[in-house]
């Protein structure tokens, strides 16, 4: 392996309704991604290709509900007062639930009456899954193979969350904000999740004790930032990462309660024998496209050293507090316990991750574009780290936040502990480009970008073409109206006159790419054939 | 535009170069900080205790 891997980035955004604080959460995040679904609909129904650059493609065509018949894809608008929506009595129990009421989304919006547990849960044109999270609206970005890839679909998640704000508001339902954050500051993370598809013969204990260095340090680039120390904010300080406050354990399996630093969720979704999905739970969502690609990238490579056996023997003597200290402190001077009474700085051990990595490679005349990308962009970020943090403000999340608050409280004499500067916190990720403070500093020129707008509304409407994303993708964009269900692992077409539901299932995720089935899509088939040519090739 | 083009929209080339132009800029960095700063105010939501106050999240993964 190399740099390259396949990988899917999760999302939960923070949600308001800036009008009524105490709005339901899931309500909230069942309108943005209800809102997504209406304008999926609208786009469908209009002429093809009038939205987006493609002469030859259509346009994000066409979602359809995860499990969900197709009628309830389509739901009649939250906010729309349709008698026949209040004699239901839809209307009525969202009001309530607006209303700070706990009302389940199931069975208030979009639920039949009999059924108890639907959850609003969408897949998009170009592979990625859109639904509610508990009660956070989440993009799952379809599987890609690079890192360069991870960072433009996750980006893509961003431009579909705002554009569902926006539609959610066109639609009547006020004015919605959501923020590429992970902590409301005053006891609640919401997490970031990454996936890291590994071969089920590692050893689940050598990817623990070759990770964990590697997870407690890599903050320093990959970190969000945030002004609050401790779960509860007791104190206003800066420090590096979003969630660190909120880690407790090694290794376990849960994610909302004692969250752990490695995650053993085992749920491949894809060849059990075969694969291993590694779950990393312990990551900050980035705004910033350059600490999502080192991110991603580096951890691709640490996983490769595991796989090798090649990961630098380093075992912390706390794990947890090295996470908080290493956090705690931005002038990354701060060294952390090993055992053997080795003590190093989160720089010193990115060296060693980064050394053991360019052995690897070079041993295997490893050489491809996107592997020399990450190990080169790795050494000179520790070199920049090393000289003067500051220096990396124009690429790292956190250090760009850091600068930006720094300069403010320099400016007015004022402390962290201003409510402007908690404003400024809160107000960096948020998703409106007219808002957002990390934004509005991209758009003076003063955070490198890897992709233009152009290229991210492109990756909203085209799926991956190297993994199975393509075929799910594609499937949704030519054949929505046949598909009845897909997940990340299967797809289920009813066609026409057919007595069964015709269900694909894609165990491996490196099949259904564009190479593979790309020839089915071009040749615009009727969906009998096209179900037929498909089945052939499996 | 095409599945082929947007898929080529990335080579190599243009990736090595990009990286070798990884370098410091502190300069532009601060000039953009410094200006968005110069207008925080119209930016910055205007009730901040209060709006920060009502972000409230319900529990996460």
């Amino acid at each position: 392996m190399s740099a390259r891997r396949l990988v899917g980035l999760e999302t939960e955004y923070g949600v308001i309704r800036p009008q009524m604080p105490k709005a339901n959460a899931t309500v909230l995040s069942a309108q943005i991604v209800d809102a997504y679904a209406q304008l999926v609909a609208e786009q469908s129904s209009t002429a093809t290709a009038a939205r987006w650059d493609y002469a030859d493609e259509t346009p994000l065509q066409d979602a359809r509900g995860f499990e969900m018949q197709r009628s309830m894809a389509h739901p009649s608008q939250l906010t729309d007062a349709e008698p026949e929506l209040e004699e239901s009595g839809i209307w009525t129990a969202e009001s309530i639930a607006l209303d700070g009421n706990d009302a389940r989304v199931g069975s208030t919006l979009y639920q039949e009456k009999d059924s108890t547990d639907v959850v609003m849960n969408m897949v998009l044109g170009n592979g990625a899954r859109l639904y509610v999270d508990h009660a956070h609206p989440e993009y799952s970005s379809p599987e890609s193979l690079t890192p360069r890839d991870a960072v433009l679909w996750d980006q893509a998640g961003d431009e579909v969350m705002r554009r569902a704000a926006q539609t959610a508001q066109r639609m009547g339902s006020g004015e919605l904000l959501l923020y590429k954050n992970n902590t409301d500051n005053k006891s609640v993370s919401y997490g970031a999740h990454e996936n890291y598809l590994v071969p089920r013969s590692i050893e689940f204990s050598s990817i623990v004790s070759g990770l964990t260095p590697f997870f407690v340090s890599r903050q320093i680039f990959c970190g969000a930032g945030r002004v609050g120390r401790g779960m509860l904010n007791e104190r206003a300080e800066f420090q590096i990462s979003q969630r660190a406050d909120f880690f407790e354990a090694e290794v376990g399996l849960e994610t909302t309660i004692n969250r752990p630093i490695i995650n053993t969720r085992d749920e491949p979704h894809a060849n059990w024998d075969k694969y291993r999905r590694l779950h990393v739970i312990i990551g900050d969502a980035n705004l910033g496209q350059v600490s999502t690609l080192l991110r991603v990238g580096t951890t691709n490579l640490v996983l490769s050293l595991i796989e090798a056996n090649m990961a630098p023997a380093l075992e912390l003597v706390e794990p947890v507090l090295a996470l908080q200290q290493i956090s705690h402190d931005p002038s990354l001077t701060t060294r952390v316990k090993f055992r053997g009474g080795i003590e190093l700085s989160a720089i010193e051990i990115q060296r060693l991750y980064l050394e053991a990595s360019e052995k690897y490679c070079a041993q295997r005349s490893i050489d491809d574009p996107d592997t020399i990308e990450i190990l080169t962009r790795w050494a000179q970020i520790l070199d920049v780290l090393e000289h003067d943090p500051l220096e990396a403000a124009d690429q790292i999340d956190w250090i760009a936040k850091y600068k930006l608050i720094s300069g403010f409280t320099e400016r007015h004499q004022l402390t962290l502990a201003d409510p402007r500067v908690a404003m400024m916190d809160l107000q960096w990720a948020d998703l409106r480009t007219d808002k957002g403070l990390y934004y509005r500093l991209a758009a003076r020129g003063a955070i490198k970008t890897l992709f233009s707008q152009e290229e991210i509304n492109q990756a909203v409407a085209t799926p991956p073409e190297d993994t199975r994303a393509y075929l799910r993708g594609m499937a949704l964009q030519r054949y929505a109206p046949y598909v009845v269900a897909a997940n990340w692992d299967a797809l289920s077409f009813a066609v026409p006159g057919a007595r069964q539901i015709s269900r694909f299932h894609m165990s491996e995720p490196l099949e259904g790419t564009r190479q593979s089935v790309g020839d089915l899509f071009d040749a615009n088939m009727e969906i009998s054939e096209f179900i037929d040519e498909l089945a052939r090739r499996k | 535009m095409t599945q082929e083009s947007f898929s080529a929209r990335r080579n190599t080339q243009n990736q090595a170069t990009e990286t070798e132009q990884v370098q410091v800029n502190t300069t532009g960095q601060s000039a953009g900080v410094d200006d968005l700063l110069d207008e925080i105010d119209s930016v910055l939501e205007s009730n901040a205790e209060e709006f920060v106050r009502g972000f409230v999240q319900k529990g996460g993964q």
